[in-house]
Order: structure tokens, then sequence, then C-alpha cells
């Protein structure tokens, strides 16, 4: 799957600005970026739902813009909210699925007994779908978006309303979609979510601002992390605020952890100072980890 | 290639949804019988028992006569008296009554002279010397109460002085068919079996699509293989069979309750009835596909409705309308329904007699479904 300059504008305000994506087959591809920040736009152009304003794309050979018919048997889609049929039974939710991808008579009961066994929905069968829990209701929206085997699987955040638990489960049943040969794009705003991801892209306010795998992306990253141990670290926090040289301060529980621009030639010296730290404080090196891929990566685009 | 299988994918999970909604479901059959009851019992053109005020000035023996013989009639009744005629347009003014009957004081002299009575010899044949009797002052804002009214202009008065009643002859013979006994019921039961049709089926549809969107189960929708003709043809389906349902319903209860016997052909009533009801529900999906919510679905379909009650011939004969009114009924899939069924049901047309109407219903469902499919896009923009 490829996609050129795809661009999407509602009116005035432009939800996917230039995106230019290349995701090969049998990977979990993420996009990674806040509320808003164009990642539904973008599964919405990349299934066919959504005609971009500019730009193409081509996913398992098909060319969008352009008829989309052919693509919707190859592909499956979990959307951000349930979108199953709450007054029908998880059995009745499966049956119609089956159904509307044309598997009939044994075939469709198989698929449905293995599915329910997999998806671990056989005591469930008989309950209406809209009284199921947060957890219950993402396996059964897995287990209908794979019901005809899909090449490629697209999850709009998956997992935003499910506990941690649930969570886990619900990333070790991608990765054996993967083993079977399916290929993934998931969108998420949780960096373990992201961490996960074979390759990842970074999106914010409709751009691309990075992409790559994740260790690529944390090495690849230009700033300096440095995490400050001390007293009083409210006020350094506040005195970092648009300091020079400092991309970013977030307090860590008892740290506050302080990205320091990759140009900076004493990074260590020149926190001290904007901080106002005394020399009780600890500064200490770190190795970035996503959050800091993302932050800068965001930070640097906007200023 | 068209799916016979999806649309029964659909199909049947519209039929679980419907069995879940005990509220529509219940509509389904309450909606038929309590509006039939209603307007079966409630609707009556020949009107009778209109509030009157009596203004007798000359309480005489000859006025009491008089009034008994209007009341005989059974046009009104007399629920008030007042002294003047002032005091009875007060009356009519407030709204208690419609009319007022004002007997003058010279009652007597005016009878003698009346040709009404004909008495031998006529003391004066001159059209200034003979006045009318009394006076009517009606409400006549509604042309029904009176046309009822002005019907009594001409009543015969002989029998106040006991004596024979004029033999009028006849210059024409009116013989009744269908309705000799012209019951209101008999026009009014199979019409209300195109009314009704129209609005639960224009509203249950109207709503089909909305709902999906409205659930948030669109998205999942398009981006599975279905098609949009499957998708309608399969929402449709069911409201068939529940349309045929009712209109059994109306039909038979008009049979048993209001003596609505129907005498042409059973199968011409039902492919008659299949296609109006087609109709219904494609002019229902071509509204849901405009709606962007149930409420305005809603809105639309009483839009619909309305002028399916009053302009398809229901409530006022279609031949009275306007020209422009007229090409505007023939809009609405309810006025062939309505030319079609009291063929059928009353007067025995065969598919000779009502082919048009058949071709014209047909017509409305094909038209209405592809516009439906059409303008449902599976997408998002």
């Amino acid at each position: 799957m490829e996609a050129r300059g795809l661009t999407r504008r509602f009116g005035p305000k432009t939800a996917v600005d230039g995106l230019d994506l290349e995701i090969e087959p049998g990977v979990i591809y993420g996009f990674l970026g806040p509320n808003g920040c164009g990642k539904t736009t973008a599964m919405r152009m990349l299934t066919g739902l959504l005609t971009p304003s500019e730009g193409s794309a081509r996913v398992l050979g098909v060319e969008l813009p352009g008829r989309a018919e052919p693509l919707k048997r190859k592909i499956g889609y979990m959307t951000q909210s349930f979108s199953h049929y709450r007054d029908l039974t998880v059995a009745e939710n499966m049956g119609f699925t089956a159904s509307v991808y044309g598997l009939r008579g044994r075939k469709a009961r198989a698929r449905i007994g293995e599915l329910t066994e997999e998806y671990d929905l056989a005591g469930l069968a008989a309950q209406m779908a809209g009284s199921l829990s947060g957890g219950q209701k993402q396996r059964l929206a897995l287990a209908l978006a794979v019901m005809h085997r899909p090449r490629l699987l697209f999850l709009d955040e998956p997992t935003s309303a499910v506990d941690p638990e649930s969570r886990r489960g619900f990333w070790e049943k991608l990765f054996d979609l993967v083993a079977e040969g399916a290929s993934i794009v998931v969108s998420t705003h949780f960096m373990d979510e992201a961490e996960r991801c074979h390759r990842l892209a970074i999106l914010d306010r409709g751009r691309k601002r990075a992409d790559g795998t994740p260790q690529e992306l944390m090495d690849a990253l230009g700033v300096t992390v440095l995490e400050v141990e001390g007293t009083d670290l409210r006020a350094a926090r506040r005195r970092l605020d648009g300091a020079a040289g400092i991309l970013s301060a977030a307090q860590i529980g008892a740290r506050l952890r302080v990205l320091v621009e990759g140009d900076v030639p004493e990074p260590e010296a020149r926190l001290r100072e904007a901080a106002g730290l005394g020399d009780g404080a600890a500064i200490a090196r770190t190795r970035p980890n996503l959050e800091d891929v993302f932050v800068s990566a965001t930070r640097e685009q906007a200023a | 290639m068209i799916s016979p299988f999806r649309m029964m994918a659909v199909l049947r999970k519209e039929l679980l949804q419907l069995k879940r909604d005990r509220m529509t479901f219940g509509m389904i059959v309450m909606i038929p019988i309590i509006q039939l009851l209603l307007f079966g019992y409630a609707i009556e053109t020949n009107l009778r028992h209109i509030p009157a005020a009596l203004v007798d000035q000359a309480q005489s023996g000859l006025s009491r006569a008089l009034v008994q013989m209007v009341e005989a009639t059974q046009i009104v009744d007399f629920t008030e008296r007042h002294m003047t005629a002032e005091a009875a347009e007060r009356a009519i003014r407030a709204g208690h009554v419609r009319a007022a009957f004002v007997i003058p004081e010279d009652l007597a002299g005016r009878l003698v002279r009346s040709p009404a009575v004909g008495m031998d010899p006529p003391p004066a044949t001159d059209a200034q010397v003979s006045r009318p009797v009394a006076q009517w002052i009606v409400d006549g804002s509604d042309t029904t109460i009176g046309a009822a009214l002005k019907s009594l202009r001409n009543m015969p008065l002989t029998e106040l002085f006991r004596r024979p009643q004029n033999m009028s002859v006849p210059t024409f013979e009116v013989a009744l068919f269908y309705n000799p006994e012209q019951r209101t019921e008999v026009n009014i039961v199979p019409g209300l079996v195109g009314i009704i049709l129209t609005m639960t089926m224009v509203l249950f549809t109207s709503a089909a699509i909305v709902r999906e969107s409205e659930h948030g189960n669109m998205e999942m929708l398009i981006n599975t293989p279905v098609r949009p003709v499957e998708l309608m043809l399969g929402k449709i389906v069911p409201f068939l069979g529940i349309g045929l349902i009712q209109a059994c319903l109306i039909l038979g209860l008009g049979r048993a309750i209001f003596g609505v016997a129907i005498v042409g052909s059973l199968w011409l009533l039902l492919w008659g009835g299949l296609l109006f009801i087609a109709a219904s529900l494609s002019l229902g999906l071509v509204i849901s596909t405009i709606a962007k919510t149930q409420l305005q679905a809603m809105q639309m379909t009483f839009f619909i409705v309305l002028p399916s009650i009053l302009l398809s011939g229901f409530m006022f004969p279609y031949e009275g309308m306007p020209v422009p009114a007229q090409w505007l009924a023939n809009a609405l899939p309810v006025t062939h329904f309505l030319r079609l069924i009291r063929g059928v049901v009353l007067r025995d047309a065969g598919l000779a007699e009502i082919g048009p109407q058949m071709l014209w219903l047909a017509c409305f469902a094909a038209i209405g479904l592809g516009i439906a499919s059409l303008r449902f896009r599976k997408r998002l923009d």
C-alpha cells in the first residue's frame, strides 16, 4: 500500500495534508497522534470511504480515488466506536456479517465457530451486543472485521475503551493475524501501543512528522533527554517554558524530564542555567523513549 | 452483480430488529385498528343534529308546530332559545350554536300568503306580497353546515294545515349504485386502507437508512460488499408483508364492524395493494436518503401524509379540485390507489378498469427505488 500527497479538506479546515505513506505487507503499521490529527480521516481515505481532495493511493492494487468496491472484500475495518448492531445478539451479528460477505451454509458455520472459539465469545452468543462490556465489544468487533479473512485490516483506535489486560490480549490477536499473513494499519494515541507496531508514522495536525520503526525513531532523535532530580521542580518546570534550546519539560513522579535541542553544546549546563537549578539538583542523561520522539516531532514542526 | 443472498442477509437482520422493537411492532397492529374505529365512526358527511338557537317571536300554536316540523328533520337541534335575533347572533358568534331560526311575529299572515302552503285561492301571487315565512341565520364559514341548512330552504309546509302534501313529481330519477343507503363508511373504509398504509409505510421506511447512520452502523455497513439496491430491497421487503397484514386488518374489521363488503376480486386487491405498498415504501426510502436525522425524516413524512389525506380524494372528491391541485394529487401514489381499491372493493372493477392505476403504482415503486439506490452512496463525503 502506498499513498502520495493524500489531502483532505473539510471546508476551510485541512484534516490531512499531503500524506505520503508506504506500508509493506505483513506488518503492523501504526498512526500515532493526538485526537483530531487526521488519523481517522487518513484511514477513511485509504478504505475508500472518503474521496481525497488531492493526491492518490494504491491499496492492494486498487487505485484510489476510483472504484473502491473491489477493495471492500479484501479489507476489514474496525471503526472507532462500536458500529455493529446493539439490538442483535452476538450470534446474530456474526450471522449477518458472514452473509453480507457471502459466506453461507457450512462454510459460514465453520468460520463463525472458529471465530467464536478464537475470540472467546462462546459464552456470549445469546447476549445482545449492546450489553457487552468494552473488552467484549472490542473482541466481537475484531472477530467480525476478520470474518472474511481480509488481507489488510484497518483498526481505528481499537483499544481506547478497554482495560490494560484486554489490551494485551488484543495485541496478541493482532500478532496472530500478522503471522497468518495479514497486514494491519492501526491508529492510536497510546505510546505503549505505538511501541508494539513494526513501523510508525507520527501524525500531527494532518501532517506526517516522522516515520520508521520505533527503534529507528528513538535512535534518530535529534535531542538530548535529561532527567532532573531535586526540590521545587514545579518552579523549575515553569521557568523552562519557552526557554531557548529547551524543547519540552514534563514532570514524571519525583523527576523532571527535559528535552534539550541536539545542537546545544552543553545541554546540562544550559538546563541548570535556564531552570535556575541549585547545586543540590542531580541531572542525568537517559535513553529517549517514544513519547520523547512524539513530543520532539510535533514541537519542532510547530516552532 | 446483485446478490439475492446479501439481500436476504439484510432482510433477516431487519426482521430480527423489528421483532425486538416492541413499540413499532405494536404500532403495526394498533394504528390500523384505532384509526379505523376512529374514522369509521367519526367521519360523517351527512350532517345531523347541528346545534341551533330558536327565536320565536310569534309564540303561537302555529310557530310551535313549525318548530316541531323543523326538528323532525333531525338536521338541527334547538339547544337555546332567545327573545331577539341580536341575542341569537351573539350565540352564533360565541360558537354555542351554528345557526338561528327566527320566526317573525306575523308568521300567520306570511303563511297564508306563502305559495309554499298552496292555499286556495292564493291571496297574492306577487313576490313582493308573499314573503318567506321565517329566517335562518347561519354560520356559513363551514360550507358543509351551510349546505345542510340550505337544504331546509324548500321544506314543505302543507303539513302545518293537515293537508295532504303536494305530490311533487321529480324531474329526474336518481339511482344510487354501490351505496344506495348513502352510508359514509362505505367510502371511508377502503379509503382508510390507502391513508393508513401511506402513513405507516412511509413512516417506517423513512427512518430506515437514517437509523443506520444515527446508531453508528453506517460506517460498518458501507465497508462491507453490500450494494445499495440490496440494502434498499432488504429493508422494504419485510414491510410488504406488514403492509398486507394492515390492509387485511382494515378491510376485515371494515367488513365485521361497518358492514363494508368486498365485491371485487381479492387477487386484484392483493396485487394492487402490494404495488401500492411498494410505492409508499420506496417513497419512504427516498426521504430516508435525504434526511440527516430521524426527526427530519419524520417531518418530511408529515409533509407527504397531509396532502395524501387532503388531496387524494379520501376526504374531498378529486373531481372537485382545481386542475393544478389534481396534478399534485396525481403525484401521490395514494391517489391512484384510492381509485383502485374503491373500484375493486365497491364497484367490482376488473383489471381492464384499474390497469392504469396499477401501472402508475408500479412506476412509482420502480422510480422511488431507483432514486433511493442512486442517492445512497457508499461514502462518507
